[in-house]
């Protein structure tokens, strides 16, 4: 029986392409398999309104080994209305979710700041789950740049 | 991660980039005093930063490892390093004069050799500590910490006089396949892009570093061979006498700029 | 050998005030994506999860996956109550802990 060549396979065998040269994983994930990610980890009716992060990540980072991240939640940090849960996530990397950060009123402010891998120039989205179970998302483009005196090992 | 494809596009940028060969004569540094600058300026502000935050410089872990194998007793006799030296601030200045002339030996040695040496000589019966091994580069990092912004000050007269002439000379020489010498990327074109890098002067002050592409620490000579391997070069094995010559040149011609290991670097 | 940490923590504070604590911890993060020259995959090898705790209590809490850089840099801030000591504990996918304190004086 012929398989039928449909649009998945084809868009499939596209990414692949694409992102070869930046890993040799054969396993990657897309923005698709990043929102599968998200709808697991928030819910499958989660509706995350845009606002109150602040992702600080570089414009041009210099090595995707390790990317300085900050996020910061506007939140007052008491003990009715602070920050539970900060998540982060990736639409390349082969794991789509980065980090998990758990806080609390103990906290003082919700300031995180963490070094991550890009598999690629890619969005990176955050979101926080409030104590009074609100989600906020926001995200930040962050582009990879080439470094030429690399030695392979 | 691996980028092998674009390996060959960079290969091919250098070769463009430097079609000219440049000679120097002898003992002359090529770059301005004025001009000469640390590898640490080539970074952006964030790494910069980072490279001075002792929280975040990741290259002090491997200080602190080196300290507590500086009081490990090793060998038949159970003699540490502070058995002879005492505390590790009793280093202090001692990576400035490196590499240097042992005449005892015979050769040049670098801080790297002269700890293996140590261990062999005076820890009878101790495993000895292999180049590039998390023990030889914690405690050649230790050691070098101790000298932390002190100025560079090797001797290249005397004895280490030959030396430093066949580190000098390989410097200029061109090399590998592409035919590139060191002198055309760090002398000539420094401060020029290449792709995602500022090609900068070249010196190892801040070495052993912690390197993000390596995602970790590693000695001056892993970095020397991600120089010859990027003009298509045989590297010289790490801890070879060609490797020291070069590096006693490359300390010469950091002039007195201060040590920073350990150094981030991309 | 313990596997080597830093933690950056204010000596002293002002009760009630927020301090922020940095650490980082040596550990090689392997993604289990790599592979070695002959081609055999490298297992994963990763810490997943960080908590600080202070008096028995969580203060701050992390996980970890394969996204996370090498030798992993996690800063995050925290109330100065009492004077006492903070707890850390990296814990790898395989349960093994390792453990650090800083003391923190408070007035």
């Amino acid at each position: 029986m012929q398989s039928a060549l449909t649009r998945r396979t084809v868009v499939g065998g596209l990414v692949a392409i694409a992102v070869a040269p930046l890993s040799t994983s054969a396993a990657f994930a897309t923005p698709e398999t990043m929102s599968d990610a998200m709808r697991q980890e928030l819910g499958p009716d989660a509706r995350p309104q845009a606002g109150r992060i602040k992702i600080t990540l570089p414009e041009l980072a210099e090595n995707a080994n390790a990317v300085s991240m900050r996020i910061a939640v506007d939140s007052p940090m008491t003990a009715q209305d602070h920050v539970k849960d900060i998540l982060v996530f990736s639409e390349k990397n082969p794991v789509p979710t980065v980090a998990r950060f758990h806080l609390g009123p103990r906290s003082g402010q919700a300031r995180v700041q963490t070094n991550i891998r890009l598999a690629g120039s890619q969005t990176i989205t955050v979101v926080a789950r409030m104590s009074d179970a609100s989600l906020w998302i926001a995200s930040a483009d962050v582009i990879v740049t080439q470094g030429a005196c690399f030695d392979g090992t | 991660m691996r980028r092998a494809p674009a390996y060959a596009a960079a290969v091919a940028l250098f070769a463009l980039t430097f079609a000219l060969a440049g000679s120097l004569t002898a003992h002359e540094r090529g770059i301005p005093a004025a001009e000469i600058r640390s590898g640490k300026t080539f970074l952006s502000r964030n790494l910069q930063a980072d490279q001075d935050d002792p929280a975040a410089n990741l290259g002090l872990l491997w200080v602190d490892q080196g300290a507590e194998l500086w009081r490990t007793p090793a060998g038949t006799e159970g003699k540490s390093c502070g058995t002879c030296h005492g505390e590790p601030a009793a280093m202090k200045g001692v990576a400035t004069r490196y590499p240097a002339f042992d005449a005892a030996l015979g050769r040049l040695m670098n801080l790297e050799t002269r700890i293996q040496n140590c261990r062999t000589t005076h820890q009878s019966g101790a495993p000895s500590l292999a180049y590039e091994s998390q023990e030889l580069l914690a405690l050649t990092t230790l050691v070098t910490y101790q000298s932390r912004g002190l100025p560079m000050s090797v001797a290249i007269d005397g004895p280490a006089q030959e030396a430093f002439a066949r580190g000098e000379q390989r410097f200029h020489r061109p090399q590998g396949q592409l035919g590139i010498s060191c002198a055309q990327c760090h002398v000539e074109n420094w401060g020029k892009r290449m792709r995602g890098d500022t090609v900068s002067q070249g010196y190892a002050t801040g070495f052993p570093a912690y390197r993000l592409e390596w995602e970790t620490l590693g000695s001056s000579h892993r970095r020397l061979r991600a120089c010859f391997n990027g003009v298509r070069a045989e590297p010289f094995p790490p801890g070879s006498p060609e490797f020291i010559e070069l590096e006693l040149y490359l300390a010469w011609r950091a002039d007195r700029l201060p040590i920073e290991t350990p150094a981030l670097r991309r | 050998m313990a596997r080597p940490t830093r933690i950056l923590v204010p000596k002293t504070a002002k009760k009630g005030e927020v301090i922020e604590i940095k650490t980082i911890i040596n550990h090689h993060m392997e993604t289990g994506f790599r592979r070695d020259d002959v081609g055999r995959v490298i297992p994963r090898d990763i810490i997943t999860r960080f908590r600080c705790t202070f008096g028995g209590e969580v203060v701050f809490a992390m996980e970890l996956f394969t996204g996370i850089a090498a030798n992993p840099f996690i800063a995050f801030t925290t109330v100065a109550t009492e004077s006492g000591e903070l707890a850390f504990e990296w814990e790898d996918q395989n349960g093994e802990v390792t453990r650090a304190t800083a003391t923190i004086s408070v007035a």
